[in-house]
Order: structure tokens, then C-alpha cells, then sequence
């Protein structure tokens, strides 16, 4: 049995239940049942931090492009990057296909939840801070191109599936060991390992914490790898990291994937003003 | 009206600005000086504009941008009014940027250029510190320059939208230990107010309290440890921040 955290879709709180390692079943409210049949939504409500270009082979085939104008040298430090809380979303829940987009890239990502205020946090402690972990599709509009933020890419609603669970780290003998998978229509597209990290987990949350705290709900992405599979709307796409779960979600396009849409957002609004401004003491 | 958000004895409250003091929810005026200033609300998703005034982007010798360069920032880095930033030791170019933040109270998708003001709170003042030491061409700018923890202080005030007639018409200053440093107005924006939320909203929802910092004037110089940086903004306010050594 593996401790795991899950969140209801529609409920705004995060469950404990116990996970059985190499099925899909869980043991919940006492009961023994399939994961499916639990309507769930993304586990976490920080901020979702990715890293680029964290893998040793994506690197290599880029090292003569980084020599070049205009970066001129291979990246130095963590290449990082915000996914906002409008790209969130819960497993099942359907990605939305921006109009005029043809294909989208999903690219499966190991994320490390934060359990304490991570701040200059030594690489051999880094994993002390981690609750545990959970699978996310990292979904952008396709872009070579590294120069400028690719905020216009990435960060379009639905564009970070995150679920179906929190695993405690425990039961995560070496996150950098890890076999990534991923399926569109029941194909498989990627077959990856966390081993091919340039930054292994410890260490890149020490380089990241260096300069930038990470809370307890934050998520750290352990990298995405070189060759994320190409979907397009009416696909399912199928993420699978060993020993944390199985994340899957269809991919619609976004004119009708509102209609798919069964439950209010589950996340609880940022702002402490109403929408007025006027105060409601 | 005015509104922050302040630490005072032992609690956290909401005040509005009265003549210089602080009115809190239960009637108490308390002064300026006696309570810690903090960012005057949460922000949500941070939006932060790159080259976004033509002088600025000249000075750094760049040609100025055909569409908004955005990038995002998280929330370690807010600080409130008069509190610390750090200079990392092997920093030289710590410079300020006074920028206004445009707030959102209201949240939209594809959101027209017309009615953009109509999603708007308010306003009030950014300093987007940038550390250009750790400047590198990917994602740039990266977040080790742009997302350090309390390195951009916001406030003091979220002044209503009803109480600025034009936003795009406000002088910004930087003084730095009283010394006039950077000087612009928001009118030389590239890209004005309505345009980014029109913009950014073609490709995300924006919601309550989402913040867009909208770009720096030229004017940016280093700053030193114990510095007093003052970026201030007709009509919205003068927001302090003191410069703090590593460690």
C-alpha cells in the first residue's frame, strides 16, 4: 500500500487515501475500488514551475544551435518556467485545442509537490522537502525557439494536466530512475527515463531554491524529455510514470471543450477583493 | 480610494488611506509608520512586460519589439512597501525598474480592446527589480534576474480604477537616497494598457487579481547595498524599498 493525496472533482481539498503499487486500485473511505470510477481533480493549488531543456540528449542535439546567435552558449542555470494557475487542470478533464492551432506537444514531466518551505536548500536534503509526487502533461503550442518566454505557448488555459495523485515520496526509491511513458490512443509514442536528467532532482531544487523559495503545494517539474509527442484534438493522450500512477486526458478543441467542462473550478480564487474592489469586511 | 494591506499589531488587516493614516475594518486610525506594509493584495498570475517603453528598450540597445515581450513571475517575489531587497554578493547590476501594475478585478477570455478598462481594479506601483548579472538568451528574461525572492516590491496602495481618469498619461520617477534616477510617462508605453489586456487575453483567461506589470521607462542604473530606492507614480503613490546585503 502507498500513501497517496487526491483531490474529488468539485471538492476544493485534498484527501488521503491508500494506493495499490502495480494496479489501478485504491483503497478509499474503506473500500477497495478502480481509480476510474472517483471523478478527480488536480491534487495541488501552487505554482507549477517547469524546467526546459533539463535533458542530457534534447541538449546534445541543440549543443550546435546554443553556440550560435542568439544564445551563443549552451544554457548555464536551470532553464525555468511558470505554468499560471489558469493552465491547470484535473485528469480527465479535456485540453483545450486553441482555434487555428493544428497540433499540441504533451510532454510527460515527474512533479516533485513541495511539503515544506523549501529556501537555499542543500542538493544531499533536497528531497526531505518533498511530499511526495505526481505525474504532469506539460502542454504546449510547438516552438523551437528558446530566446524569449514562451508564454503565448505554454500558458493557455488547460495547458498542464496535473494528477491523478500525490504519491508520498516514500514510496519513490529514486526519482531519477524512473520509466516515463506516454500514449496517444492507446499507442505508445515515448518510452523516457528520469535518468536522462541533465539536473537530477536534488539537484536542481538546490540551483532553484538558491534564489527562489518554493512553498509547500508548489510543484517542481523534474524536466520534460526530447521527442513529446504531436496529438491534436478528438486524441487521448495517456501519461504512465512508474510507481506514482497513470494520468490521461482527451485533447478537444477549445470552441468545444468548455461544453466537456461537469464541475466549477475546483481552485480557490487568488484575490481577496471582490471583483468591485469594494471591501465585504 | 486607497487600500493596503498591513501588519499591525500581531494581525494582518485591510486599510484605506485617510489624509496619511490608516483607517483599519474596525475603526481604529493608526499611522503609517506604526504598521508593516504588505504587497496591498495577492496577486494571482503575474504578467510582466520586457522593453515595453521605446527609450528603454534604446538604452539596451534594442530595436523596439513588433508584439509585447511577456513573461511571468511567481509569488516568492512580491514585497511590500519599505521592505528589503537583497543584493546577491556577486551582483553588480542590480537595477530598479518603476513600473505600473495594472491589477484585474474582473476576469475574461479574448477580452476586446475597448472594453478592457471595464476589467480592471486598479493600479499601484512595481519596482521589477532586475539582476542582469544573470542574464542568459533563454527565456529571457530568465527568472533568476527577473523571480528572486522579495525582489519586487509592490505598493503601498491598490488605488481604485474610478480614481485615475487616464492611466495612460501618469509621470514615473525613481529617486535613489533622493536623487532623481529615472523619469517617464506611461503615455510612451509601445504597448498600451487596453492593447496588453487584449492581447494577453486572446490566449488565457484572466482572472481577479492577476497583475500586469507594464514596463520600465529608461533610466535604470545600479543600485548599492543600504540604498533608499523610491519609484513613485502620479496619483498612484511612492513606494520605498531599501537595498540589503546577502546574508
Amino acid at each position: 500500500m502507498t500513501r497517496a493525496w487526491l483531490r474529488r472533482n468539485g471538492w476544493a481539498w485534498n484527501e488521503e487515501v491508500e494506493v495499490i503499487p502495480g494496479t489501478t486500485e485504491l483503497m478509499w473511505q474503506g473500500r477497495r475500488i478502480p481509480a476510474f470510477e472517483l471523478p478527480l481533480t488536480a491534487p495541488v493549488s501552487g505554482t507549477v514551475y517547469g524546467v526546459a531543456l533539463n535533458d542530457a540528449e534534447a541538449l546534445a542535439r541543440l549543443d550546435a544551435v546554443f553556440h550560435g546567435p542568439p544564445y551563443n552558449r549552451p544554457p548555464q542555470a536551470p532553464v525555468l518556467y511558470i505554468k499560471p494557475a489558469n493552465t491547470v487542470i484535473g485528469p480527465d478533464a479535456p485540453i483545450p485545442v486553441p482555434d487555428g492551432v493544428e497540433q499540441l506537444t504533451v510532454a510527460p514531466a515527474l512533479g516533485a509537490v513541495f511539503g515544506r518551505t523549501a529556501a537555499r536548500v542543500d542538493e544531499q536534503e533536497a528531497l526531505a522537502y518533498v511530499l511526495g509526487y505526481t505525474i504532469v502533461l506539460d502542454v504546449s503550442v510547438p516552438r523551437q525557439d528558446w530566446y524569449r518566454p514562451a508564454v503565448a505557448e505554454q500558458a493557455r488555459d488547460g495547458f498542464c494536466p496535473i494528477g491523478p495523485w500525490i504519491v508520498e515520496s516514500t514510496a519513490v526509491a529514486n526519482p531519477n530512475q524512473l520509466r516515463v511513458e506516454v500514449f496517444v490512443d492507446g499507442e505508445r509514442r515515448l518510452a523516457h527515463s528520469t535518468a536522462s536528467a541533465v539536473r537530477t532532482l536534488p539537484r536542481l531544487i538546490s540551483e532553484v531554491t538558491s534564489f527562489m523559495t518554493l512553498y509547500p503545494g508548489d510543484v517542481l517539474l523534474a524536466g520534460v524529455p526530447a521527442d513529446a509527442p504531436l496529438v491534436r484534438a478528438g486524441q487521448r493522450v495517456r501519461a504512465a510514470i512508474e510507481g506514482v500512477g497513470v494520468l490521461e486526458n482527451p485533447l478537444v478543441a477549445e470552441s468545444q471543450a468548455a461544453a466537456h467542462y461537469t464541475a466549477a473550478d475546483a481552485r480557490p480564487p487568488v484575490f481577496d477583493l471582490p471583483p468591485d474592489g469594494r471591501w465585504l469586511p | 480610494m486607497r487600500r493596503a494591506r498591513v501588519a499591525y499589531q500581531g494581525a494582518i488587516h485591510y486599510a484605506i488611506v485617510e489624509e496619511g493614516r490608516l483607517r483599519l475594518p474596525d475603526g481604529r486610525l493608526v499611522g503609517e509608520e506604526e504598521v508593516v506594509w504588505l504587497p496591498p493584495f495577492t496577486p494571482g498570475t503575474a504578467f510582466a512586460l520586457g522593453l515595453n517603453y521605446a527609450d528603454h528598450a534604446g538604452e539596451l540597445a534594442f530595436h523596439p519589439p513588433k508584439e509585447p515581450l511577456v513573461f511571468l513571475k511567481g509569488p516568492n517575489t512580491w514585497v511590500g512597501h519599505r521592505g528589503q531587497t537583497v543584493k546577491p554578493r556577486d551582483v553588480t547590476f542590480m537595477h530598479y525598474e518603476c513600473e505600473l501594475a495594472v491589477v484585474i478585478g474582473r476576469g475574461g477570455k479574448h477580452i476586446s480592446r475597448e472594453r478592457a478598462y471595464d476589467h480592471i481594479a486598479g493600479y499601484t506601483v512595481a519596482n521589477d527589480y532586475a539582476f542582469r548579472d544573470y542574464l542568459e538568451n533563454f527565456y529571457r528574461p530568465n527568472l533568476r534576474v527577473k523571480n528572486r525572492d522579495a525582489s519586487t516590491p509592490i505598493g503601498p496602495c491598490l488605488v481604485d480604477k474610478d480614481d485615475i481618469p487616464d492611466a495612460m498619461n501618469l509621470s514615473l520617477r525613481t529617486y535613489v537616497n533622493g536623487e532623481l534616477r529615472q523619469e517617464g510617462c506611461t503615455r510612451d508605453m509601445i504597448f498600451d494598457i487596453p492593447f496588453l489586456i487584449a492581447h494577453i487575453s486572446q490566449w488565457l483567461t484572466l482572472r481577479p487579481g492577476d497583475v500586469i506589470l507594464t514596463g520600465t521607462p529608461r533610466g535604470a542604473t545600479p543600485v548599492s547595498v543600504g540604498d533608499e530606492v523610491v519609484t513613485e507614480i502620479d496619483g498612484i503613490g511612492r513606494l520605498v524599498n531599501f537595498v540589503a546585503a546577502d546574508g
